[in-house]
């Protein structure tokens, strides 16, 4: 009796630390969730905004008019390239900065650390505004350090050939810091003596990265992996800030895409295009802990 | 990847040192230089941008556009902030971003630790289920929820308020997953001797409980205003009126919404977005590169 009136004491006191975050999290996280796979059914629209439950079910009609949408199959390519590019391309950085930082020749390491992860915190925002100018074509930094060694650098943002690859750098550049600083962590967390017992055993440099970092640090490569994987995927405020998606959708993605739609009242083509993405990022991250995990 | 290699050889002969070899001398060999100069150039590459809006910020138009750029102004100017405070209103801005920042972090910190302390160490009926469904939100991306969430704003006529830009995220579920992995750490024993002791559940959580997970509440803590403070498209499109914009949605609207580009002007605004943050976070960068790391490797 005592007991069973404790324990629902603590129940009700366990309720009442929970309750205000799961009032909100139903409220503002659950019920659009389940709205969107609803109104990806439908054919709702801006018009609709106030009689949300006044609409038609259209079954699959959504899904089938985003992947025959000769734009939104643009996009997708233009996502996987971004997601093809970038994201080994920041864990290939970041990797050799932690392994670059993690040696005791470093003079300043902190300051080293502190400066590769400041772009992480500022705004992106800010930052377009930073990087429009580098890249401007006529006087930007880039243009201009290009032309002292007598290249004649390209009109970046606005050709249709050089506005993706303007896009990886700057997100390469922004997100580096924050993998860095993880792997910097996985690699201090290897005993020394491992290198030292594998270095009496003639192991070389290559050897020892390959059998002692490398598959060390694999958990946490993955965990970085499927971070950038799932906010690549994503790729949205680069293309919205730069380029708009320009030039000739040449850096439009597909969550630009659900948000053109948003924009136009497309709501229900929207939410299916989303769910599209949801899947996608679904995906990926199963096939990366397939393929990063743990061997048995 | 010559240098990458380069490490563990030079380790090599530091284990046979009785120290662990961080001799001033190893620190200026040829190898040592080569190494450091190239994340010299590194840091030049991701700090430098900064470093150039910041200046830039106080020189005249003429002088931004000089190549190559200026390190100190020729011409120092405060008129590009004159003129972004005193016509551009970013003073409200301003404001309007530290109150959403603040709001946004206590109430999302304080609720992340509350209901990850009851999943964490509280026994009660529906915990398996809610902690299932917090933890298979995480992976939803912002897209999926964005339009029905605009569509629920609207509905609950919140468009052009405070609570449009607050209220969605204090239902964050990485606060709580951070603040539940921590929890499990506090020896049970510690709770229970605070019950013996006759403190009450609420009276354990706020006097025992939060000052342990005080590293926790501070990375998170950080993690959310930097989030709140950047975050720009949902304020873009649920607010409607300047007296409410944040100041990346004023920047963001800015400097698109012209036809003649004033570098100064936006280069000084993006400095007064980016400036606080970076002296935030130089200030505590100890503490959110451990967090950081932490929340990796847990």
């Amino acid at each position: 009796m005592a007991i069973s009136a404790r324990r629902r004491r603590t129940g009700l006191a366990a309720w009442g630390f929970a309750l205000p975050f799961t009032i909100l999290f139903a409220v503002f996280m659950l019920v659009p969730v389940a709205s969107s796979l609803y109104m990806a059914f439908t054919d709702m629209h801006g018009a609709d905004l106030r009689t949300p439950w006044a609409v038609n079910f259209v079954g699959f009609d959504n899904f089938a008019a985003a992947l025959a949408d000769p734009k939104f199959q643009q996009a997708a390519g233009n996502t996987l390239y971004f997601v093809g590019v970038a994201m080994p391309l920041t864990l290939g950085i970041a990797l050799l900065l932690a392994v670059l930082l993690n040696s005791g020749l470093v003079w300043f390491r902190s300051v080293f650390r502190v400066g590769f992860y400041a772009p992480v915190v500022t705004s992106i925002v800010a930052v377009a505004v930073v990087w429009r100018f580098l890249l401007q074509p006529d006087f930007g930094i880039v243009n201009s350090a290009l032309g002292l060694v007598g290249i004649d650098g390209p009109r970046w943002l606005t050709d249709e050939v050089w506005a993706m690859p303007s896009l990886i750098m700057m997100a390469t550049w922004r997100n580096v810091g924050y993998s860095m600083v993880i792997l910097l962590a996985g690699l201090q967390g290897i005993p020394r003596d491992l290198y030292e017992a594998s270095a009496i055993d003639g192991a070389g440099a290559v050897r020892q990265f390959r059998s002692i970092t490398v598959p060390l640090l694999r958990p946490t490569l993955l965990f970085c992996a499927v971070i950038t994987g799932i906010g690549y995927l994503q790729f949205f405020e680069e293309p919205f800030v730069m380029t708009q998606g320009g030039p000739l959708g040449a850096t439009n993605s597909v969550a630009y895409e659900v948000f053109n739609q948003f924009g136009f009242g497309n709501y229900g083509l929207s939410a299916a295009m989303s769910y599209v993405l949801f899947v996608a990022i679904v995906i990926l991250s199963y096939l990366q802990f397939r393929l990063l995990r743990t061997e048995k | 990847m010559t240098v990458l290699t380069e490490r563990p050889r030079t380790r090599r002969p530091a284990g046979d040192q009785p120290s662990e070899g961080r001799s001033a001398a190893r620190r200026f060999t040829p190898r040592a230089i080569l190494l450091n100069v190239v994340l010299l150039l590194g840091l030049a590459a991701s700090f430098g941008p900064l470093v150039w809006m910041i200046v830039s910020s106080v020189k005249p138009e003429g002088e931004i556009r000089q190549f190559p750029p200026t390190l100190f102004p020729e011409q120092p100017t405060w008129d590009n902030y004159t003129e972004l405070f005193a016509t551009l209103d970013f003073p409200r801005f301003f404001a309007n971003s530290v109150v959403v920042a603040l709001a946004v972090t206590v109430g999302s910190v304080l609720f992340s630790a509350m209901v990850g302390y009851a999943l964490a160490k509280l026994d009660f009926p529906g915990r398996r289920v809610l902690f299932l469904l917090i933890m298979g939100t995480l992976m939803v991306p912002g897209m999926v929820t964005f339009v029905p969430l605009f569509v629920l704003v609207a509905n609950l006529d919140l468009i052009n308020t405070y609570a449009a830009l607050i209220l969605p995220f204090l239902a964050a579920p990485f606060g709580v997953f951070l603040m539940r992995q921590f929890m499990l750490d506090i020896p049970d024993e510690l709770l229970d001797a605070a019950r013996v002791d006759g403190a009450g559940e609420f009276r354990t959580f706020f006097a025992v409980v939060l000052p342990q997970t005080k590293p926790a509440l501070a990375t998170l803590g950080i993690l959310t205003f930097l989030g709140s403070w950047n975050n720009f498209l949902w304020p873009l499109v649920a607010v409607q009126s300047a007296d409410k914009y944040t100041l990346p949605v004023a920047l963001a609207l800015y400097s698109t919404g012209q036809n003649t580009v004033q570098y100064g002007l936006l280069v000084a605004g993006a400095t007064v977005i980016v400036l606080p943050i970076l002296i935030v976070f130089l200030a505590l960068q100890r503490h959110i590169v451990q967090g950081i790391s932490t929340t990796g490797l847990k």
